[in-house]
């Protein structure tokens, strides 16, 4: 739909301000974003690939991260949907805490959170001698990593949800009780449907996040190479190491990786939008459609096969 | 099926939408539940489909208790308000979903589906989306859909409120036929009096989380059973006058109301509809009426015509407040008053409500 312009404006402010952003745009993200890519590839594809598949340390952060991410996605699906469908559906003493609180992990610093998990599952932590006990080792190790990741990215997907199901409501769901239907059928053939791409934008935005969170993963992982190093933080030891070829070459896979969710993004908000409005239509309308004046069918009889 | 409802109560926190409701819906019934927003109306449709719960009371239909029976075993067809059809599906689907629910194999849907789009009236359009239909056409896939389950019971939510007005009396004509057909017991919910008059067997009047007066639309209309739905009916004119020995007084005028023979004088509400007040032209002597009710001098203000009626203002003599009456426009024509004529205004029909009594003797 085309938006209205300011024809009024100063052509010079205009001139102005696009320079500004384009200039700040260029700065800080395309030129980065290029030498990245220059750096990993200053020597030749074959030299890109031998830096990431030969060294047993790289391929395992590679790994890891291919892991860490979706398991922690997952999670964070599953929380996301029955949270924004709790929230969204029921009303409860506390409701507006638990959507406040599913932020935190927005304006906490990673690191504090890390070292939050730390507290909890280390050694010296709440529920360490516990977990000794069962022999479960969380904070240096995998599991560790994955609850640092989730909670990095909790908000990602609920966040998306409960507008959304805000904006849609109950009825359809509550058509489809009165019509037999049990809960989890209502929720594969009627919200989910409805959700579907709101979800789909939660989750690529939290598998970027979860592909690339440094800091609450560096806290928890001990950075112990080829075994708790994930991408990101790989990148971070080959640079410290003076390796500057090979860690431009991870890092080029994460910027790809970054470059994939940017034009899924694009796609999922296209069909998202177009959802928007088509509930705003089915809200709106009622007989824009009826430009019929006359709905002939209806005056003759209601003869035929009765129900 | 008939529907017994037993004594409802339902709070959504302090605010009370039922209070205490009893009714019976015979077999076969097309009942109207009428009132303003806020009434409970709503709310009561949704308990009887199991959409609410009541907080007390119990729900029988048949005899046998369906209270804590879950919304989805209680076999009753309920059409939302926005339709709330399934936006993903064909209108196929749609009105398949309770079948699929239902594992009735594919071929049986298809022909089932079929004979619904055809009752409906909407044949061919089954593989279109919601939200290429119109508002009517919406609506009675939205019907057809809660039909499909074969219900027992059939609710509606404001079935006609997002209609445009000439789509909505088609629709509204429409669906008593189908109702004589089909005979199942229904209960609709409408703010709207003329769609309860018009469609319903009987109307249910609610008010405040209760029930005001149930009746045949006629018994409603002509013997209003409270100033509420009197009020509600709308249209009508209303004086604040005074009772005593079994009269009513009405700008001085005198009007029959033997229901109060005490010689202690207390303040009513007379109410008097448009159409049931006659005009005269000139000021004649008070008169006697047929219905031994006084006249009434006023003069006229103004005369406007809305359809088949026209609506004539007048001013009682020695009074600021408006009187309308309502006289058929060919009657009108004929009688060609000016504003500022005087004329004599006789009730034919007068209601009068006392206020509630602050004390019993």
């Amino acid at each position: 739909m085309p938006q209205p312009t300011i024809t009024s404006a100063n052509p010079l402010t205009e001139r102005l301000l696009i320079a500004a952003a384009v200039g700040v745009v260029g700065l800080l993200i395309v030129v980065p974003l290029a030498s990245v890519f220059a750096e990993a590839f200053a020597e030749g594809p074959a030299a890109w690939w031998r830096a990431l598949a030969h060294d047993p340390d790289t391929r395992h952060a590679i790994w890891l991260s291919l892991t860490v991410a979706p398991l922690a996605v997952a999670i964070n699906t599953v929380f996301g949907v029955a949270t924004a469908w709790l929230v969204s559906r029921f009303r409860f003493p506390g409701r507006a805490l638990l959507i406040t609180l599913c932020d935190v992990p927005f304006s906490v610093s990673p690191v504090v959170a890390g070292l939050a998990l730390v507290l909890i599952f280390g050694r010296q932590g709440l529920l360490g001698p516990m977990l000794q006990s069962l022999g479960w080792k969380v904070i240096f190790a995998w599991p560790g990593l994955v609850l640092a990741t989730t909670f990095v990215t909790l908000p990602l997907v609920v966040r998306e949800l409960i507008p959304v199901m805000e904006a849609i409501g109950p009825e359809e769901e509550l058509a489809a009780v009165s019509l037999g239907a049990s809960g989890w059928q209502v929720f594969t053939r009627i919200t989910l449907p409805n959700i579907r791409w709101a979800l789909l934008h939660g989750i690529v935005l939290a598998n970027a996040r979860a592909m690339g969170e440094f800091g609450a993963v560096y806290v928890v992982s001990g950075h112990i190479a080829g075994a708790t190093d994930t991408m990101p933080l790989r990148v971070e030891k080959l640079f410290q190491e003076y390796r500057t070829p090979a860690s431009m070459a991870v890092a080029s896979v994460l910027a790809g990786l970054a470059l994939v969710t940017l034009v899924a993004k694009v796609v999922i908000e296209r069909h998202l939008e177009a959802e928007a409005h088509a509930l705003a239509a089915a809200r709106s309308l009622p007989d824009s459609l009826d430009n019929t004046p006359h709905d002939a069918s209806l005056t003759t009889s209601t003869k035929g096969p009765v129900a | 099926m008939s529907i017994h409802i037993r004594d409802i109560s339902k709070s959504f926190g302090t605010f009370k939408a039922l209070d205490s409701v009893s009714l019976e819906v015979p077999e076969g019934t097309l009942l109207a539940l009428l009132g303003p927003s806020g009434s409970g109306k709503t709310t009561l449709l949704r308990i009887i489909a199991g959409l609410e719960w009541p907080d007390a009371g119990r729900i029988e239909e048949d005899g046998s208790d369906i209270t804590d029976r879950h919304a989805r075993q209680r076999e009753v067809g309920f059409v939302f308000q926005h339709y709330a059809l399934f936006r993903h599906m064909s209108v196929f689907e749609n009105i398949a979903f309770g079948l699929r629910i239902r594992k009735i194999p594919n071929r049986e849907v298809e022909t089932k589906v079929q004979e619904l789009l055809h009752l409906v009236r909407l044949d061919g359009l089954g593989g279109r989306k919601p939200a290429q239909l119109s508002g009517g056409q919406r609506q009675r896939v939205a019907l057809a859909r809660a039909l499909a389950i074969r219900p027992k019971i059939l609710l509606l939510d404001e079935p006609f409120g997002a209609l445009d007005a000439k789509v909505r009396v088609e629709l509204r004509q429409w669906l008593r036929r189908l109702h004589d057909e089909i005979g199942m017991t229904s209960v609709f919910v409408t703010h709207d009096q003329e769609e309860a008059f018009e469609l319903a067997d009987e109307v249910v009047v609610m008010n405040h989380g209760r029930i005001e007066q149930r009746g045949t639309p006629d018994e409603v209309f002509e013997h209003p059973a409270t100033p509420f739905v009197m009020d509600f009916l709308g249209n009508v004119n209303l004086f604040h006058g005074r009772v005593e020995k079994g009269q009513a007084f009405w700008h001085g005028i005198p009007i029959d109301y033997p229901d109060y023979p005490h010689s202690q004088s207390r303040p009513a509400r007379v109410y008097l509809r448009p159409h049931e007040l006659d005009i005269a032209r000139g000021h004649e002597a008070a008169q006697s009426s047929p219905t031994g009710n006084g006249s009434l001098p006023a003069s006229v203000l103004r005369i406007s015509r809305s359809g088949a009626v026209s609506r004539i203002s007048c001013r009682p003599e020695g009074s600021e407040s408006e009187l309308q009456v309502d006289l058929p426009a060919d009657t009108a024509r004929d009688l060609a008053l000016q504003p500022g004529e005087p004329v004599t205004i006789t009730p034919r029909k007068v209601r009068v409500f006392l206020p509630e009594p602050e004390y019993v003797i």
